[in-house]
């Protein structure tokens, strides 16, 4: 038996001032996990916590937020894990739009502006760097935890360095010098390696692992070795 | 051309965004979250394409082949030609957009997958819908900054504007304000399953939530094959719903037993000597089904039996994902498995040009009645929403239309979310009659349930249309008296010719049920 209480930072509009609230929770499932908590509890509410989630199973990244200050995935958090109580508030370094909600649009933008896309064809022959720098789920924990990123400035985090290093197993000639020069801006430049981000990664991924294969290629100007 | 609206950024809505900017058309892309959020991002096992680099002389007359039986024959033959026959150049494109399939020395690497006899389906480990959409969702990127591709998040489906039956254009609502946003175009709709019919019975998304198709339903949208519901052989209860353990698990090797009289019974391998544990998964649920009603227990995967390279190179996620939601190996364990809906072959009904009854709206992707027939086979998912998407971008770019801004129809309602517990009572009422074994009683009582739960309450539009689609999934069941791939009638056990059709659902003032014949195969297809 499960039994405790769920604080959590509300707010109904950007505009709104945020403010706690408790709720008691139980459940006879001792493997409940937060997502499937706050889809029980919304149930019973009036006016439901306004949440984002879409799989379930730490594939899509979705339900981010501060849990225990700490950014996770609600699917991803057990709540056998606490006693008493559990405090969930939205991502902090992205704009809030309503209760857990954030605009995590600042992600995409940023890749926008590195222009993370193979401008010609591009064979990665099974690279497991590839593979592996294919699996981000753009959730944003790796960027809440990160004492250098902050949105609107220049350093564009982990977030789009993995994204970036698919890129790098098979970068044609053509976008060498444009992407090199993006790569050091956005990220080798803002890049202080607490590596934090790979503490808390949901997907797993071996973030510093790449970081220096990206950096090798990218900076350095070396290929990626024992690639397959 | 004027701006093509795109409901859903999944695999199918991407796949048709990239066509259409191709030939420099502009398109809106419109989804509730961002495409690393779409259910396309759970494809673990694989996609399907007679690619023959593995030395067994596969060709595209055997996926065709395999693809309309395992489908029992339902689904239309030229479009299954056309899907199969462009497989091949499907894969590779995906690999020119760099995305890394697990190879061999030289080239694409294929494994087993169930209804077929040959190693056909590309794969990248067992994560191949993830890689494949980070790759895609890259090369929409470029558009998006060339212009071509308007990306609208957090924007959510309200409804169709028609007029004078044609389909004028779409309302949409940002998620975020709460904005009504009226939209004028040719519409193509790609939002994906009916998962959200069955909260927490289905291995698929809540974002899929069901809503786009009952409501054009509602508004006139035929519907094919709603009975169709597949269910998947292997899958896990995790919280909050049901996790899939991919089919490349028993591609590579795993075995399905039960235990009877103190021994392991490989049920699976005795009945069905030749393609044994990758039989179609219809065949494989039902088997499970039956074996675990006889002789009580779990059926069990039993992986013990791969080698350590395949663990490593092929399956390394898989073992990961089932270590961390069972606390158990599966190297050294067998994990229980039970079946879990999976995929829908019904939905919104197309013609092979993805064309649907309403005069410029069209569909692509898991929402269609398109391909799959009675029962998909493993691997071609992932296929059908790429081909799928493409196909209905080529057949918009061919039959341009123009719609002029137009005020009519325009009704500037909010969405309101369907009550949980309204969700939940339909879903039940649903799963009493839409199991695996089904019958003639128990889809009479689920209608009656249903027509009862109609009349116990008001009932706000969504709402509505949640309840007229669930009435048209069970009269279609009931219309079909046959058995025929996902569909099995225990009082009509058998299959029957008369009912190699299409079953049609439409409303208009009532739902009214009836079949279409399949259309012939054409010589030049």
């Amino acid at each position: 038996m499960i039994k405790l209480n769920l604080e959590i930072l509300r707010r109904k509009s950007p505009e709104d001032t945020p403010h706690w609230e408790s709720y008691e929770f139980s459940s006879q499932d001792e493997n409940i996990n937060l997502a499937a908590a706050l889809t029980e509890l919304n149930r019973t509410l009036a006016e439901p916590v306004r949440w984002e989630c879409s799989c379930l199973q730490k594939k899509c990244g979705a339900c981010a937020m501060i849990i225990e200050n700490r950014p996770r995935l609600a699917c991803d958090t057990p709540l056998k894990e606490f006693r008493d109580k559990i405090r969930i508030e939205p991502l902090r370094k992205f704009p809030v739009i309503a209760d857990l909600i954030v605009d995590r649009s600042i992600l995409f933008e940023n890749l926008k502006t590195m222009q993370v896309w193979f401008a010609e064809e591009a064979k990665t022959n099974g690279s497991q760097t590839a593979y592996e720098a294919s699996r981000c789920l753009q959730c944003g924990c790796c960027l809440e935890i990160c004492p250098n990123f902050f949105a609107g400035g220049e350093f564009a985090g982990m977030a789009a360095m993995v994204p970036t290093t698919r890129l790098l197993t098979a970068l044609p000639d053509q976008q060498k010098k444009e992407l090199f020069r993006a790569y050091r801006k956005h990220i080798y430049e803002g890049c202080g390696k607490s590596l934090a981000c790979r503490e808390v990664c949901p997907a797993g991924i071996e973030i510093d692992q790449l970081l220096v294969r990206s950096n090798a290629v990218a900076v350095w100007k070396r290929k990626i070795k024992h690639d397959k | 051309m004027q701006k093509v609206i795109i409901i859903g950024a999944g695999l199918a809505g991407l796949s048709a965004s990239v066509t259409l900017a191709e030939h420099g058309v502009p398109c809106a892309l419109i989804s509730l979250q961002n495409s690393e959020r779409a259910q396309s991002v759970l494809a673990e096992g694989g996609i399907n394409a007679a690619l023959n680099t593995m030395g067994e002389n596969d060709t595209v007359q055997n996926h065709y082949q395999d693809t309309v039986k395992g489908g029992v024959y339902l689904a239309d033959p030229n479009a299954v030609q056309n899907l199969t026959y462009h497989a091949p150049e499907i894969v590779r494109w995906l690999e020119q957009l760099g995305v890394p399939f697990n190879m061999t020395e030289s080239d694409i690497m294929l494994r087993n997958f169930g209804g077929q006899k040959k190693k056909r389906t590309a794969y990248a480990r067992s994560s191949t819908g993830k890689i494949i959409m980070t790759a895609l969702i890259d090369e929409v990127r470029k558009y998006e900054v060339s212009g071509l591709v308007q990306r609208f998040p957090h924007h959510r489906f309200i409804r169709l504007r028609i007029a004078d039956q044609v389909c004028q254009g779409v309302s949409i609502q940002d998620d975020y304000t709460g904005e009504i946003l009226d939209f004028s175009g040719t519409v193509l709709l790609c939002s994906g399953g009916m998962n959200g019919i069955f909260p927490g019975m289905t291995t698929g998304t809540t974002q899929n939530s069901g809503d786009v198709t009952a409501t054009v339903f509602r508004q006139g949208v035929k519907l094919g094959n709603l009975e169709m519901l597949q269910y998947h052989p292997t899958t896990i209860g995790i919280s909050g719903k049901r996790c899939l353990v991919t089919e490349a698990a028993r591609g590579e090797g795993g075995r399905l037993y039960i235990m009877r009289n103190g021994q392991k019974w490989h049920f699976m391998e005795e009945k069905y000597p030749e393609l044994k544990n990758l039989m179609p998964r219809d065949v494989v649920a039902r088997e499970m089904y039956f074996v675990r009603r006889e002789l009580g227990g779990e059926v069990f995967l039993d992986m013990t039996g791969l080698p350590e390279i395949t663990w490593q190179k092929k399956l390394s996620d898989l073992r990961q994902e089932i270590m961390h939601y069972l606390s158990s190996d599966p190297r050294t364990n067998p994990i229980p498995v039970r079946e879990g809906i999976h995929y829908f072959m019904g939905g919104i009904d197309t013609d092979e040009f993805h064309r649907t009854n309403l005069e410029n709206l069209y569909a692509a992707g898991e929402c269609t009645c398109q391909y799959h027939g009675a029962n998909r086979l493993g691997g071609n998912s992932m296929l059908g929403a790429l081909y799928g998407g493409r196909k209905a971008a080529e057949s918009i770019l061919q039959n341009p239309a123009e719609i002029r801004e137009s005020k009519t129809n325009s009704e500037q309602e909010k969405f309101i979310p369907a009550s949980p517990v309204l969700i939940q009572e339909i879903s039940q009422i649903l799963l009493s009659g839409l199991g695996i074994v089904r019958n003639q009683k128990t889809l009479e009582t689920a209608l009656e349930k249903l027509k009862q739960l109609s009349c116990q309450r008001t009932y706000h539009f969504y709402e509505q249309n949640r309840l007229l689609l669930a009435e048209a999934m069970l009269a279609s069941a009931l219309e079909r008296r046959e058995s025929r791939g996902a569909h099995y009638r225990e009082d009509y056990p058998e299959k029957n010719e008369d009912f190699r059709k299409t079953t049609i659902a439409e409303y208009a003032e009532q739902i009214r049920i009836s079949f279409r014949e399949i259309p012939e195969k054409r010589a030049d297809a």
